[in-house]
């Protein structure tokens, strides 16, 4: 490297000269724009986290109706903000690992069927109480109790008994289960001041931001939490968090620098975006999907060979092409991709095949009356299109597929989970455990394919407990190919998430456990001046 | 009492019985809608169980006539409640959006309703020739564009191209005045495109139907520019039409730009009234579709008097 | 009877876009359905406007969609006008409890806002175009009925009028012989608005989920689905914007028209 670009490239990294002059002075010397790009991002890291400085976010998926609540959290921006003034006990890391936060350590018997939880000492909320090992306790009974409206509940169901001793937590359970800080990580468990019983919305946590302002639906201001017990994280002095539901209001947003991240950058502009040298594309493919759940107790689709002539007359790649602008991934209908442990990459790709869907819906014996497909926009980004091209696909397959359109408004209540075929959208979950525990166990609350198969149950209860992971792959390995060949699930793609930073936005690296890095870009990310 | 006075006396009490009726429809149509809070709250988590605590927790298992009285009691006492949804007080948000709607609504309305009329004038005064056709030319345009597609447009020049403004609107605490009228610039510019075009034509139009009448004649033979017969004596004949489609934008302008909220990230009442009616929000709604009604029968009491006070013979009935 | 070349030009348009509508089946390139292209391509000899979101080709989809587009516009718009101009008149001729009982009935549709009108009748009324149309006409309506009775109010104080009821004219024959010739300009031009709200108004309704089904999808839908694209340069949203602009400029080329005429009609100078 010449001495020159040597110079310049430094002067960039410590914000002395622009992004754009350095690119632009690198290119005069024959660096293209792209690899001038890299190198400067390789040597921001180097110089490591600037500290200061006001970081925005632009996030869709928030209401006027929203709360602070942790256990009320279901979309993204009340997510993010929870894990900006909040903190978990355990999180789940960019390599697939657990993090340790407000645990230190985090250790099991030989059955894992108890579970310690060692508290960090002299850890302080915002306001100046200190984090106590009943605290953790409170919190887990308030979402696990039976008059609870926590979205984790489920989650926290299984342990039979929670007791604090000293700084230790120790969690029995009902019955064996190898995952569970996996599932103790999850983003509505934020320990709060008393488990938070007394005023669940306050806002009060030992994450590394205190909320300064908040309006439900429109900004959440913090500042740096003084005492915060992580130097490594909380580099601004103030963040914001901004809900810009509108995703051309968001580029555009992010484009002209009134926002440094964006979650959801509409994958067929991503290109074009990525086009303008100041902002930076992420992606990382995570564990969410795109489905049509067929109920397989309501006819016609109680029929296994109604439901396979209709896996096979998906045109999987041109969803994942036009749908998802290539950033993700085919499913293979079933509920788990290599973002997992233990995935088995060995079970073949069902493909599109109007042949062989013409025979399995010759052989279903259907009537040849429309099957309904019913869909709305609020069931996933493109969801009407991607019904469309099913529809177009299943069609020339001689399958009298059809298109009805839902309203958004009451589609979660009226028609997912109540229509015998419909379009829905899984966020997916950090082990292969919880998700079939959350949606294909026959006693599920959320079988939204009504799937019922006692062989299936039997062999997701012994995975839960097995500590031999080979015997376990094996196990979810048999699962998959249970679901895939019996199951009412169409899985025909996984979505990336594919978010948008500016490039003198310093620290991010993707995380496909959770969208703008599973809830922490705040507190992870710096600003290059 | 002088008749005007009168009238406007009688049609405010009329007006706050209107109030009542409204409060009373948003009622029942609400809970006609299907679902219900606690099912919208709960979302996919909702258990039988948890379902009827929280129904009991939000008042939700009463009989829905006892529920809608309550309301009324405290409305009547100036007490709102609390949002069923997040427990915040209704008054105090309402205050703050409200006041966001009414800033820019009335920002909106002071360009658009000047320029329109005085449009509508000029395009009047050349009736068929260039000005005319390129003043409707423009506006026709501009409000055949969708609202979202205009916003876009003027995202896209405004931001993009020329780096003139900020893309997301939101106004909150702390922001000075003219930090607020610059916020708010691209959706006021979006606003007076789409209202521009209905006031400017419905102005020519009903200035050109009175210029064909004798006391015009008149005055043009009396020697006066055509420019001062269409304002002293056209304008004042035609108003009546005029003020009733000024008064219909102007309610669109308070009540019916959610749209524009949302792509500009405004916090107004629109996109408030319609997260609250996605989650059944029904305190919620009723203060805001109480709001929302007086807007309307507000202005529609201000259009009926400026027509009759406009037109010498309704001033003086026989 | 001399028709100016601006009127001519919105006659030859409007029958150009009613035509190509009636004539879909014949003259669309392509199916609604079909994707026949990649997402956004851009206009071509293959695609004369181009591919939509997921690439199917949009000058088709123009085609099909006008049938829709205008159909119910047009009807929506001539229902609330009907009913609008017919009671605006009757509450200004009779006046009195009528026209309380009207004005009032007309604040509270009004007042009520129409997202939970579209909800209430989504949820209870079967989802066709008659009820589309119905929803439309009747909630435009309202806007209609202000604006032709505060016209009549004032037509009807004139001399004329006070001597027709003198005359012992029938109620009906002073509100189509007297008002609605002289109240018809300011009405016509209101029409060729509402006619433009009605087409971006489907697209709404649609949105909410009442109404149109896919594939079909009218112009403002079709604007809706490919506006991503937008900021980008990707035109696919901006040909059904070009298409309703078109088609409202002209209509309202032939309102002006018919203003122009009834403004001479009622017998001033020049003609």
């Amino acid at each position: 490297m010449s001495n020159e670009l040597n110079h310049i490239l430094a002067a960039a990294a410590k914000g002395k000269i622009s992004r754009r002059e350095f690119v632009g002075r690198a290119g005069a010397m024959g660096v293209s724009a792209a690899m001038a790009g890299s190198m400067l991002a390789t040597a921001a890291r180097a110089e490591g986290p600037v500290k200061g400085g006001v970081i925005r976010a632009g996030i869709q998926g928030g209401q006027s109706t929203d709360s602070l609540d942790p256990a009320l959290a279901t979309a993204d921006v009340a997510f993010m903000n929870n894990l900006t003034w909040g903190e978990g006990l355990v999180e789940v890391g960019s390599d697939g690992t657990l993090g340790m936060r407000l645990a230190e350590e985090v250790s099991s018997n030989a059955d894992a069927t108890q579970w310690m939880f060692k508290i960090r000492k002299g850890v302080e909320y915002h306001n100046g109480a200190t984090v106590t090992a009943d605290d953790v306790v409170a919190t887990l009974k308030r979402h696990t109790d039976d008059n609870s409206k926590s979205g984790a509940q489920g989650i926290v169901k299984g342990i039979a008994d929670m007791k604090a001793d000293g700084d230790m937590v120790t969690l029995t359970l009902s019955s064996a289960n190898a995952d569970l800080p996996f599932l103790i990580s999850d983003y509505h468990l934020i320990i709060q001041p008393g488990g938070g019983v007394d005023n669940p919305a306050a806002g009060i946590g030992a994450g590394p931001y205190k909320i300064t302002a908040n309006e439900a639906g429109v900004r959440t201001a913090f500042e740096k939490h003084a005492n915060y017990w992580d130097d490594s994280r909380g580099h601004a002095d103030q963040v914001e968090v901004l809900t810009i539901n509108d995703n051309t209001a968001r580029t555009a947003a992010i484009q002209s620098g009134q926002i440094q991240m964006m979650s959801r950058v509409d994958p067929k502009i991503a290109e074009l975006l990525a086009g303008s040298s100041d902002v930076v594309i992420e992606k990382a493919a995570g564990p969410g999907h795109y489905v049509f759940i067929m109920e397989c107790n309501k006819a016609p689709f109680d029929n296994n060979d109604l439901r396979m002539a209709l896996k096979l007359a998906v045109n999987r790649q041109e969803l994942v092409d036009k749908i998802l602008g290539g950033m993700g991934s085919v499913g293979n209908d079933f509920p788990i991709n290599a973002s997992y442990p233990l995935f088995d990459d060995s079970i073949p790709q069902r493909v599109y095949d109007p042949v062989k869907a013409a025979e399995y819906y010759k052989k279903s014996g259907h009537d040849g009356s429309p099957l309904i497909l019913q869909v709305a926009p609020a069931a996933f980004p493109g969801a009407v299109e991607a019904a469309q091209l099913f529809q177009a696909s299943a069609n020339a397959a001689g399958i009298p597929l059809q298109v009805k359109l839902e309203p958004d408004d009451g589609y979660w209540s009226n028609v997912w989970n109540v229509a015998p075929f419909c379009a829905s959208y899984w966020g997916g979950r950090p082990v292969q455990d919880q998700m079939y525990s959350t949606a294909y166990l026959s006693t599920a609350d959320w079988n939204d394919t009504k799937f019922v198969d006692k062989h299936f149950d039997e062999v997701l209860i012994a995975a839960r407990g097995e500590l031999d992971q080979t015997k376990r792959k094996a196990e979810y390995s048999e699962l998959a190919n249970i679901v895939r060949d019996t199951g009412g699930l169409i899985c025909p793609m996984f979505n990336d998430f594919v978010e948008g930073r500016r490039a003198e936005l310093g620290g991010w690296v993707a995380n496909p456990a959770g969208s703008m890095m599973n809830g922490k870009a705040l507190s992870l990310c710096w600003l290059n001046a | 009492m002088h008749p005007i006075l009168k009238l406007v006396v009688q049609r405010i009490a009329l007006g706050l019985l209107l109030l009542l009726a409204v409060s009373f429809v948003l009622f029942l149509g609400v809970q006609m809608l299907p679902g219900d809070t606690a099912q919208a709250i709960l979302g996919q988590s909702a258990t039988p169980l948890a379902l009827t605590n929280l129904r009991h927790e939000l008042g939700l298992d009463q009989p829905a006539l006892v529920r809608y009285f309550t309301w009324l009691g405290h409305a009547l006492q100036g007490d709102l409640g609390k949002a069923l949804t997040n427990g915040q007080d209704i008054s105090q948000d309402i205050r703050q959006r409200f006041g966001n709607t009414l800033f820019l609504a009335s920002s909106a309305g002071v360009i658009a309703v000047p320029l329109a009329i005085t449009l509508g004038l000029i395009a009047a005064r050349y009736n068929g020739r260039w000005p005319d056709k390129l003043i409707s030319g423009i506006t026709l345009a501009t409000i055949s564009l969708p609202e979202f597609v205009a916003a876009y447009f003027v995202i896209y020049l405004l931001t993009q191209v020329v780096h003139l403004f900020q893309p997301v609107s939101m106004v909150f605490p702390g922001m000075s005045f003219w930090q607020r009228l610059q916020a708010i610039s691209l959706p006021v510019i979006v606003l007076v495109m789409v209202v521009l075009a209905h006031m400017m034509r419905m102005t020519r139009a009903a200035i050109l139907n009175v210029m064909q009448s004798a006391y015009i004649e008149t005055a043009e033979l009396k020697g006066l520019t055509p420019m001062q017969v269409i304002w002293s004596h056209a304008l004042p004949n035609a108003i009546a039409p005029i003020i009733t489609v000024v008064v219909i934008n102007l309610a669109y302008l308070v009540v019916g730009v959610v749209v524009v909220e949302v792509v500009f990230s405004y916090n107004a009442l629109g996109q408030y009234l319609v997260d609250h009616v996605a989650k059944r929000d029904l305190p919620v709604v009723q203060a805001v579709g109480i709001i929302f009604a007086a807007v309307y029968i507000g202005l529609n009491i201000l259009a009926d008097v400026i027509g009759i006070v406009a037109n010498p013979r309704l001033r003086h009935p026989k | 009877m001399r028709v100016p070349i601006s009127a001519m030009v919105g006659i030859v348009m409007t029958s150009a876009f009613v035509l190509a509508a009636l004539l879909a089946q014949w003259i669309a390139p392509y199916s609604i359905t079909d994707a026949v292209g990649k997402v956004w391509e851009n206009p071509s000899s293959q695609f004369w406007l181009g591919t939509d979101t997921i690439g199917r080709d949009i000058l088709s989809r123009l085609i099909y969609g006008g049938q829709i587009t205008i159909f119910v516009a047009l009807v929506s718009s001539l229902l609330s006008f009907s009913m609008g101009a017919f009671f605006g008149f009757l509450a200004a001729v009779r006046g009195g409890w009528v026209d309380i009982f009207l004005s009032r009935v007309v604040d509270l549709m009004m007042a009520v806002p129409s997202l939970i009108v579209a909800l209430v009748v989504l949820s209870v009324l079967p989802l066709n175009l008659v009820v589309l149309i119905l929803v439309m006409g009747i909630l435009d309506s309202t806007r209609v009925f202000r604006l032709s009775r505060a016209v009549a109010a004032d037509i009807a104080v004139m001399d004329y009028v006070e001597a027709a009821k003198l005359r012992g004219e029938k109620q009906s024959w002073i509100i189509f012989r007297e008002i609605l010739p002289n109240a018809l300009s300011p009405l016509v031009a209101e029409f060729g608005m509402r006619f433009i709200f009605a087409v971006l108004f489907i697209s709404t309704l649609s949105f909410l989920g009442l109404g149109i089904q896919p594939p079909l999808a009218d112009w403002g839908g079709m604007v809706r689905e490919n506006k991503d694209g937008l900021v980008y340069g990707k035109a696919a949203a901006l040909m059904p914007a070009l298409a309703i602009a078109m088609l409202a400029i002209s209509v309202n080329l032939v309102a002006d028209w018919v203003l122009s005429r009834t403004t001479s009609l009622k017998g001033g100078r020049g003609g």
